[in-house]
């Protein structure tokens, strides 16, 4: 089948500026971990970092000392700070997998300059995101009974829960991510091996490339386990979110029990997702001078897919009001107006502000193209997607069925401790990264350049 | 373009260094046409026409892939129906002890798990990797193979190997520099 020709307009500039060669590219990408000198900026960004993750040390000690009782969580607002962030942490994470593995499958190539920077990210959010279940046990060291290991209790995990389905999915999903990751990352590193100038880095890299030599035949094998592993990732990031949504949607509760939270939530992942891809590239694209290899036509892209996701986020929110109205359910219909006319009606029209109303921009290509105002709506996506989880999470808890059994619920300074200090945790390890690994795929790289295309010379 | 000596004690082959993808492709086209068996062709990046030209067609990762799908499939049902059947069988108003639908996110999740990581090991066994040592880095212009050049080297174990007619055959298909590879 012969590739569509788009007409010119449709795309917004080159995937990769046409200046660059094969060495180019390479010596580039490479140079930022191997040559370019530590800036100011970067260590007063990773000391900030540094600073805010210790809200976690000290969140988590002080929950560890006292117990679960220091965050605002009561009966019936069992599900606090804790499960919003773990969604909102793994929600933000399937960017990158979509980006590795659908794009991959979809032969998008212009993903090849982000999918390395949007995998890390995905590592660490759901880093982030696995704290806070761990954490909300409240007693982290007996979390091994979440596992089906042998025990003298005789003891085994209940396989119908979907807490337990939570377990399988997130872990592997963690380790499908770094599986997918350093796999991606091998041949790069052989290519920091290969560039080093100190004997130290060439040792390290060495090691960690494993003897990679860039052969024709590791090649052909090479190509066919990420082809496999992006088809065994794609379903994989669509069942993570699906098993989140379950943790809710199998319960009875009013506002949770609903068939269309598995649709609406992997949406709603993608869309958070992409929304913090914009904003950790757009600075860093500034910061290390990568206009040419993240060009506009990639943000262009990523807005295009932030819109579209907004949309499907969009008719998730109209249906679950239409579902609340047309169930003439006593306890559906009374939830949904109390999300929006009760107590935290001011959080659930700020979501709406913030995740339907904002990304509504987007359709402008002037505002796609324009850096500052995209990374502005990046913003207000994530605080957005941030507020979307807590108006399910507790709106639908703290008025339940019986009003005798009605509260409110409040995080304390402690759950901010820990949100604030997950945070920390994710900025320190993306500071990191880009010293030390190379934040663009650079084998990729070379195969989006026009020199790359094989030309047979004709034979005399 | 000359040979290179070195004044190697052992010869592990021959290395022919190239400026473009499609001299590559067309070079290591005609080196398998001309019957070398064992041979390589180094580049920073996998081209997709080689696997035609050296005529690669290695599909077991595949097999190991569905293999290890199908353990991880088989496995996962297994473990929830044991531990919900047998290790700890709860009769909650007579349901069935295996209830099929709840235990599908459990072994959906392992088939991905064994069949990603049979994918990703499957890969690096198949390669060798791990590889310490490896001759072809003993030539020095190789640390271009991970940035911009492309080589290809015929090693002396082939049986059609002989030093000097190799040279002048890989000389022959336009190599800009051949060098040869100390074991």
């Amino acid at each position: 089948m012969q590739p569509v020709e788009l007409p010119d307009k449709i795309h917004v500039g080159p995937v990769i500026d046409p200046g660059h060669s094969l060495a180019s590219v390479s010596d580039k990408v490479a140079g930022i971990v191997l040559k370019r000198k530590i800036t100011l900026g970067w260590v007063f960004g990773l000391l900030i970092s540094f600073a805010v993750l210790q809200n976690l040390m000290a969140g988590a000690t002080w929950l560890l000392i006292k117990g679960v009782g220091v965050w605002g969580i009561n009966i019936p607002i069992g599900w606090g700070f804790a499960i919003i962030n773990f969604v909102w942490w793994i929600g933000i994470g399937h960017a990158g997998t979509l980006i590795s593995a659908i794009l991959l499958l979809l032969n998008q190539s212009w993903r090849n300059a982000i999918n390395r920077f949007a995998e890390a990210m995905t590592l660490f959010a759901v880093m982030c995101a696995g704290m806070f279940p761990v954490l909300h046990t409240g007693r982290p060291w007996l979390a091994y009974w979440l596992l089906p290991i042998p025990n003298t209790m005789a003891m085994w995990p209940q396989f119908r829960s979907p807490l337990l389905w939570d377990v399988f999915a997130v872990s592997t999903y963690l380790t499908i991510s770094a599986v997918f990751w350093f796999v991606g990352l091998i041949p790069d590193l052989a290519t920091l091996r290969d560039s080093a100038k100190s004997p130290v880095s060439r040792k390290i890299y060495g090691m960690l490339a494993m003897g990679w030599r860039n052969s024709a035949r590791h090649w052909q094998r090479y190509e066919k386990a990420s082809l496999l592993l992006a088809g065994l990732a794609t379903p994989l990031v669509v069942s993570v979110h699906t098993v989140v949504s379950f943790d809710f949607a199998v319960s009875i509760i009013p506002g949770w029990h609903t068939t269309i939270f598995p649709p609406y939530f992997v949406a709603g992942a993608i869309y958070s997702g992409f929304a913090m891809v914009l904003t950790l590239m757009i600075p860093v694209r500034r910061f290390y001078g990568l206009d040419d290899i993240i060009t506009l036509r990639h943000l262009n892209n990523m807005a295009k897919v932030t819109l579209a996701t907004a949309l499907i986020v969009a008719y998730g929110y109209t249906m679950e009001a239409f579902f609340g109205y047309f169930s003439a359910d006593t306890y559906e219909r009374f939830m949904i107006w109390n999300r929006m006319t009760g107590p935290y009606a001011i959080f659930y029209w700020c979501l709406i502000l913030c995740n339907i109303i904002t990304p509504q921009f987007l359709w402008s290509k002037k505002i796609r193209t324009s850096p500052g105002i995209l990374w502005i709506i990046s913003i207000i996506v994530n605080i957005g997607m941030w507020l979307e989880r807590f108006v399910i999470v507790v709106t639908s808890l703290h008025r339940d069925f019986l009003p005798s059994s009605w509260g409110y619920y409040a995080p304390t300074i402690w759950d901010w401790a820990v949100y604030t200090g997950t945070l920390g945790l994710f900025m320190t390890l993306i500071f990191l990264f880009v010293r030390v690994l190379p934040m663009i795929t650079i084998f990729e790289l070379r195969m989006l350049l026009p020199s790359a295309s094989v030309k047979e010379p004709v034979a005399q | 373009m000359s040979v290179h000596t070195d004044g190697a004690v052992t010869l592990y082959g021959l290395m022919a260094e190239f400026e473009t993808p499609g001299e590559l492709v067309a070079a290591a086209r005609r080196t398998r046409e001309a019957g070398f068996k064992k041979y390589d062709a180094y580049t920073p990046y996998p081209i997709h026409e080689l696997d035609a030209a050296m005529d690669l067609h290695d599909n077991r990762i595949s097999l190991f892939t569905l293999i290890g799908g199908l353990l991880g499939c088989a496995g996962g049902f297994g473990l929830a129906s044991w531990v919900s059947a047998v290790a700890w069988p709860l009769n909650v108003g007579g349901r069935p002890l295996i209830s099929v639908p709840m235990f599908i996110p459990v072994t959906f999740e392992c088939t991905i798990l064994l069949g990603g990581l049979t994918a990703a090991i499957g890969m690096l066994l198949l390669n060798g990797l791990p590889t310490p040592y490896h001759p072809v880095f003993n030539v020095e212009r190789f640390v271009n193979a991970s940035r911009s050049k492309f080589f290809i080297c015929i090693e002396s174990d082939d049986p059609k190997f002989d030093r000097e007619m190799t040279a002048s055959f890989l000389e022959s298909l336009g190599a800009e520099e051949v060098a040869e590879v100390a074991a």
